[in-house]
């Protein structure tokens, strides 16, 4: 750029604000981490790249990363809406409060918060029954260890995260009846350096599978350098640790639900709805299941995953019993989303996981 | 070979318009570091220093917002400089402003739904008096056993943060919040919630607190005898023991003041804008403080201007990732630029360099 070019164009944005492109639809993210965080935040802007890539010209996409929960979340999502954004998705747990607060404020924006349960008339909730992820991890690591013990790296002692347990475990009990669960709480979402120390210890204890809930790949680097431990991808791919160690993954994939909310607000039918898919809906994608895996666990674990998908099959079917041994799901029941010992607030371990639930 | 020469009588005009100076450079280097990211470096800057002032859609939102976002900050520096005054370096703010939070905002849930007028004054005790106790902890044990109180400081922070999550997981947790971390929100909760004290203004009581600390600060510097001893062991310690100061009572009332100030930050933080103790809560306003202060030049007023301008470049840096889609990072390095020039030029005011022939120093 020439600078006499540079000074016009900065006289002229001092008076050009906005106006111009009325028929653009503005969409809004709001994210926790880095855009190049490789998992969570990642595929949220995989989600959001998937929006201008459907509808071009007519949209018009802005995000802010690094956002932190609480007031300073408050303050970005309120200069969003007031930049005349139509559209906001605010990408994390925390964000629920703020998002519900300058909602009260913007009644003609629209507002999607992900993984929350207050919802409004102009905010509506979505989150991915990653549970049933959780099921086909399980099933292949009750095939895979030889050792018996599973480690598992757990972020917060939250339903989302108890559920993930809770099926993972079930379904790795079911083609092995004497495999263990060794949980390691590592109160983060994101620190390679917490994610490494907790995989080694686990690797130590007699791990030969590592299951996370935290969304760095050091966890894969750990069990990469161990030699004989399986790991699975959590949140993306991580496909650069394929096919040894990293055996198949959980992937978030939010573009199908963004792409049809944006498409909703440009057709005038947006409404508040509360969205909780899983397979089936393809907002939980299982990576690639890699040769480490031998064929017939392979065939048996996307039999599983086709079977959740089609909801022929609940992870959550019964007889399932509490940790404490109190019946929770009878023979073929299966779990509700809501109300007393539903999904959606569940805080225990079902029967056979040593440990407490921290509180 | 080149060498630092100490000029015998560093000029003072520049010593105050150093502050100004690095900002204009922190513009310029900014500038073309948004240039090579391929945006408008005019653009940039007036989206980071301008817009969140007098843009027309955004300012009547942003500059109450500027006075929220600055208040902590200025608060937490003001406890901090007296202690840098005196060479007593309290890394530690953000435990203690942790400690505050947790601390006032457990007082105000232990007498949850009662509507009395007392819970909010009872916070704001309890908030300072949590951030003096833990800046007690490194303030004892360095009169006590001569430890390092920067390393007890830092370390302390770290603590802190492992008791807000099991706050945030056990003892605080909103029992009606299934299950998730966090504690019940403040806002809701109109006995302790620490609201705009005039609407649209951001105006709440941890910024009238803030402007106090300033007004406190500045007359005891100038003015007391305590704030006399605090310059004199700073700047000549040797002549402080002299002149009678006590070292002992100096550290428990630098560390200590600093403390409760912190304190009270986060409680005001916690009950006003935050809402609510969770886990994630503290934003490392403790930290920012520390650049606050010597960005004020460790004067009460320099660091209302320095807090003012802290803020604005954070504003301002949202702003420009929202308007700009420049990157999160690229506002960081822009503010970590401003600290770099800041401390370059004090270098150069005090001291000159000397290029010397090899062997003859």
């Amino acid at each position: 750029m020439k600078l006499t070019k540079l000074l016009t164009s900065a006289a002229l944005a001092a008076g050009l604000a906005t106006g111009a492109m009325a028929d653009t639809t503005k969409v809004g993210f709001v994210y926790v981490g880095p855009v190049g965080d490789g998992g969570w935040t990642y595929e949220h802007d995989q989600g959001r790249k998937a929006v201008v890539e459907a509808f071009g010209d007519k949209v018009e996409t802005t995000y802010v990363e690094n956002v932190p929960e609480g007031a300073d979340a408050e303050r970005v999502i309120t200069q969003m809406a007031l930049q005349g954004t139509d559209l906001i998705f605010t990408t994390s747990f925390g964000y629920m409060d703020p998002t519900i607060n300058v909602a009260k404020k913007f009644p003609n924006v629209k507002f999607e918060h992900a993984t929350g349960y207050k919802q409004a008339d102009n905010v509506s909730v979505y989150s991915a029954r990653f549970y049933e992820g959780r099921a086909v991890q399980g099933h292949i690591a009750g095939h895979m260890t030889k050792s018996n013990v599973i480690g598992y790296i757990a972020s917060f002692p939250i339903p989302e995260v108890i559920r993930g347990i809770n099926s993972a475990y079930i379904h790795a009990k079911k083609v092995n009846p004497d495999v263990q669960f060794k949980i390691i709480w590592a109160y983060t979402w994101f620190d390679p350096a917490k994610e490494a120390d907790a995989a080694k210890a686990l690797i130590e204890q007699g791990a030969d599978v590592i299951l996370q809930h935290t969304d760095s790949t050091a966890p894969q680097a750990a069990a990469q350098a161990a030699g004989n431990v399986i790991t699975f991808g959590q949140a993306s791919d991580m496909g650069e640790y394929a096919p040894f160690p990293r055996v198949s993954s959980i992937i978030d994939n939010w573009a199908p639900y963004y792409v049809a909310r944006t498409k909703a607000v440009m057709d005038g039918t947006w409404e508040s709805v509360s969205t909780w898919d899983g397979i089936g809906a393809g907002m939980v994608g299982i990576g690639e299941i890699s040769d480490a895996v031998p064929a017939d666990v392979k065939a048996s674990a996307e039999a599983l995953r086709d079977s959740l998908a089609d909801g022929s099959y609940h992870a959550f079917t019964g007889p399932l019993n509490k940790q404490d041994g109190t019946p929770w799901l009878a023979e073929g029941e299966t779990a509700q989303d809501y109300g007393d010992d539903g999904l959606a607030g569940l805080g225990f371990y079902v029967e056979g996981i040593e440990g407490d639930v921290p509180q | 070979m080149i060498k630092l020469e100490k000029r015998p009588q560093p000029s003072r005009a520049l010593a105050l318009a150093t502050p100004l100076i690095a900002v204009f450079i922190t513009m310029i280097a900014g500038g073309l570091l948004f240039w090579a990211l391929g945006k408008n470096p005019f653009e940039a800057i007036r989206t980071i220093f301008w817009d969140p002032l007098f843009h027309e859609q955004f300012a009547s939102y942003s500059r109450p917002q500027l006075l929220v976002k600055a208040g902590p900050l200025i608060l937490i520096a003001i406890g901090l400089s007296l202690g840098f005054r005196a060479g007593i370096w309290n890394i530690g703010a953000e435990g203690q402003y942790i400690m505050g939070a947790i601390c006032g905002a457990g007082v105000g849930l232990a007498f949850y739904p009662s509507e009395s007028f007392l819970i909010f004054p009872m916070m704001v005790v309890a908030g300072a008096l949590g951030g003096w106790a833990w800046a007690m902890i490194p303030a004892l044990l360095k009169v006590k056993f001569g430890t390092n109180e920067i390393l007890v400081s830092l370390m302390l922070v770290y603590v802190a943060e492992q008791l807000l999550a099991s706050m945030s997981l056990g003892l605080l947790r909103n029992p009606e919040g299934h299950g998730f971390p966090g504690s019940r929100n403040l806002k809701d909760y109109a006995a302790a919630h620490n609201g705009e004290l005039i609407a649209g203004t951001g105006m709440h009581w941890g910024i009238v607190a803030a402007f106090i600390a300033v007004i406190f600060a500045y007359v005891l510097l100038n003015r007391h005898i305590l704030g006399f001893n605090i310059r004199l062991t700073g700047e000549a310690p040797r002549a402080a023991r002299f002149a009678g100061v006590n070292p002992t009572r100096l550290i428990l009332f630098c560390l200590g003041t600093a403390g409760a100030l912190a304190g009270l930050a986060g409680l005001f933080e916690v009950s006003g804008p935050a809402g609510q103790i969770s886990i994630d809560f503290n934003v490392g306003y403790g930290f920012t403080a520390i650049i606050v202060a010597f960005l004020g030049r460790l004067h009460p007023v320099g660091i209302l201007l320095a807090g003012l301008l802290m803020a604005l470049t954070y504003i301002g840096g949202e702003l420009a990732q929202l308007m700009l889609s420049l990157p999160s990072a690229a506002i960081q390095v822009f503010q970590g630029m401003l600290l770099f020039f800041l401390l370059a030029l004090d270098l150069l005011t005090n001291y000159r360099i000397r290029i010397a022939v090899k062997g003859a120093a």
